[in-house]
């Protein structure tokens, strides 16, 4: 079992800063989201976008390549069609 | 009024409808027939024949002429792949590259269901393949067939036919090339075993197809055969529609070097404009190695469906890639697999009569529609719907 103090410091894991839930929003409503919301963030720091439009595969990437931002990856969510995308603050 | 969609169709060449009025009078008949009617079809439909296989620079019983550039396009994938089936060893694997026009890639996905293995090609951000990964996927496994488009239909970037035809002719591996969107506008493509093209796309008519298949390229009839077009597409064909389109590919050859200049300059002036004009606007595809008449370019924030419907009320018809445009819902493919933007997505594409003064116009209007449809989102956003 786990004590309080063995668990990790928040600041150790990964985890976003932000997440922005955009499912069941179509293309370009979840960019625009992102757009809008990443200022929110401390510069270094990662926002994760929830999203299952399947434009959003493409465009997630292309948006953080135009807008110099850095593009980590996606995921499969698990309890729902769509996909974890995560994105850190270059600026 | 200007009409920008010529890749979706070209409207109609004055050649063209001319064959067209004057086949309606005397090539209707079956030219499959004996009798002076249908010696008289028979005479127009081989010499349509011999035109088309001068201008794509193969001989005229390599030319079947097709309902759709769509249909020609199954053709030849199936019956590439009919030919070289084998009850030892099975359908063979078929090599297409990711921004080939659907119709090849459905025939492509309709072969992989009957147990044909199928690899994609990716793309760079420009949307051409890569010579030394199609080299590879050839090599791999028992190729019966790669697919390689000469140019595409929805960015405009040629695509290296001739070096991929080199790898294919290496391998000993039949080679589809499908030049619907080049054919009249670019010399035809080299190195080719099997070429499709499509008549409205170079101001013939809709409703005809180009297949060519050379000589020496195994091939066998996919679906049930007759005796029409060498035995390659059954059914009673579309004479007048058929000597309309090779009047146009005459007439789009005749004049190709003028049309080039003067499209490639219009085209530029937006690919060199727009970026200044619009905020946050991308322009697709090779600058340099691409068709004369095509540009497509994104806007960030915008609905591409949106886009269309604006432009066309200003007096601009054009075309997206963008999911909402599309009657599937799905993005463009080809923008995808370059890894670009698809929503806010149009593609212009202009016919051969196209002006300097409808080009400075459409630049005119663009900035204040994208910025009104931006305006349009914020106001959304504001009223807090989502």
């Amino acid at each position: 079992m786990t004590s309080p103090r063995d668990a990790k410091p928040a600041w150790a894991a990964p985890g976003p800063a932000l997440r922005i839930d955009a499912l069941g929003k179509k293309c370009p409503l979840p960019i625009i989201m992102l757009a809008q919301r990443i200022g929110e963030i401390p510069i270094g720091t990662v926002v994760e976008v929830l999203a299952d439009d399947p434009a959003t595969k493409t465009d997630v990437p292309a948006w953080c390549g135009l807008k110099s931002h850095e593009f980590l990856g996606a995921a499969d969510l698990a309890t729902t069609s769509g996909w974890a995308y995560r994105v850190r603050r270059s600026y | 009024m200007a009409y920008f969609d010529a890749a979706s169709a070209e409207p109609i060449a004055p050649a063209a409808r001319i064959a067209l009025l004057a086949a309606l009078d005397d090539g209707w008949a079956d030219p499959a027939r004996l009798h002076r009617e249908g010696r008289q079809a028979r005479l127009l439909l081989d010499r349509a024949r011999e035109q088309v296989a001068a201008l794509l620079g193969c001989r005229a019983d390599e030319v079947s002429f097709t309902s759709s550039g769509t249909q020609a396009a199954h053709l030849a994938v199936l019956g590439a792949v009919h030919a070289r089936r084998s009850p030892a060893r099975g359908q063979g694997h078929i090599v297409v590259s990711a921004v080939e026009h659907s119709s090849v890639l459905n025939a492509a996905a309709f072969a992989e269901d009957s147990g044909s293995a199928v690899t994609t090609v990716g793309v760079d951000p420009a949307g051409r393949v890569d010579v030394a990964a199609f080299a590879d996927a050839i090599g791999r496994g028992r190729t019966v067939l790669a697919c390689l488009q000469s140019a595409n239909h929805e960015v405009g970037t040629i695509q290296p036919v001739p070096e991929v035809a080199a790898a294919c002719q290496a391998a000993g591996v039949p080679l589809f090339v499908d030049a619907a969107a080049s054919a009249g506008r670019m010399p035809p493509p080299v190195g080719w075993s099997l070429l499709a093209a499509s008549g409205h796309k170079f101001g013939g008519p809709p409703g005809v197809g180009i297949l060519a298949v050379r000589k020496a390229v195994r091939w066998k009839p996919p679906l049930p055969a007759d005796n029409r077009e060498g035995r390659r597409v059954p059914g009673f064909p579309d004479l007048p529609a058929i000597l309309a389109a090779a009047a146009a590919l005459d007439a789009a050859d005749a004049d190709r070097r003028e049309a080039d200049a003067v499209l490639r300059s219009l085209t530029s002036q937006i690919r060199d404009q727009l970026p200044a004009l619009v905020p946050d606007c991308v322009i697709h595809g090779d600058p340099a190695a691409r068709l004369p008449h095509i540009v497509t370019f994104s806007c960030l924030y915008l609905d591409g469906e949106a886009l269309v419907i604006e432009l066309d009320r200003a007096g601009f018809a054009v075309s997206s890639g963008s999911a909402c445009a599309s009657d599937t819902e799905q993005p463009s493919h080809v923008l995808a697999a370059m890894g670009a933007l698809t929503h806010g997505n149009v593609r212009v594409s202009l016919p051969r009569n196209t002006t300097e003064q409808s080009v400075t116009e459409f630049l005119a209007v663009v900035p204040g529609i994208v910025s009104r449809l931006r305006g349009s989102v914020g106001r959304v956003e504001q009223s807090g719907i989502w």
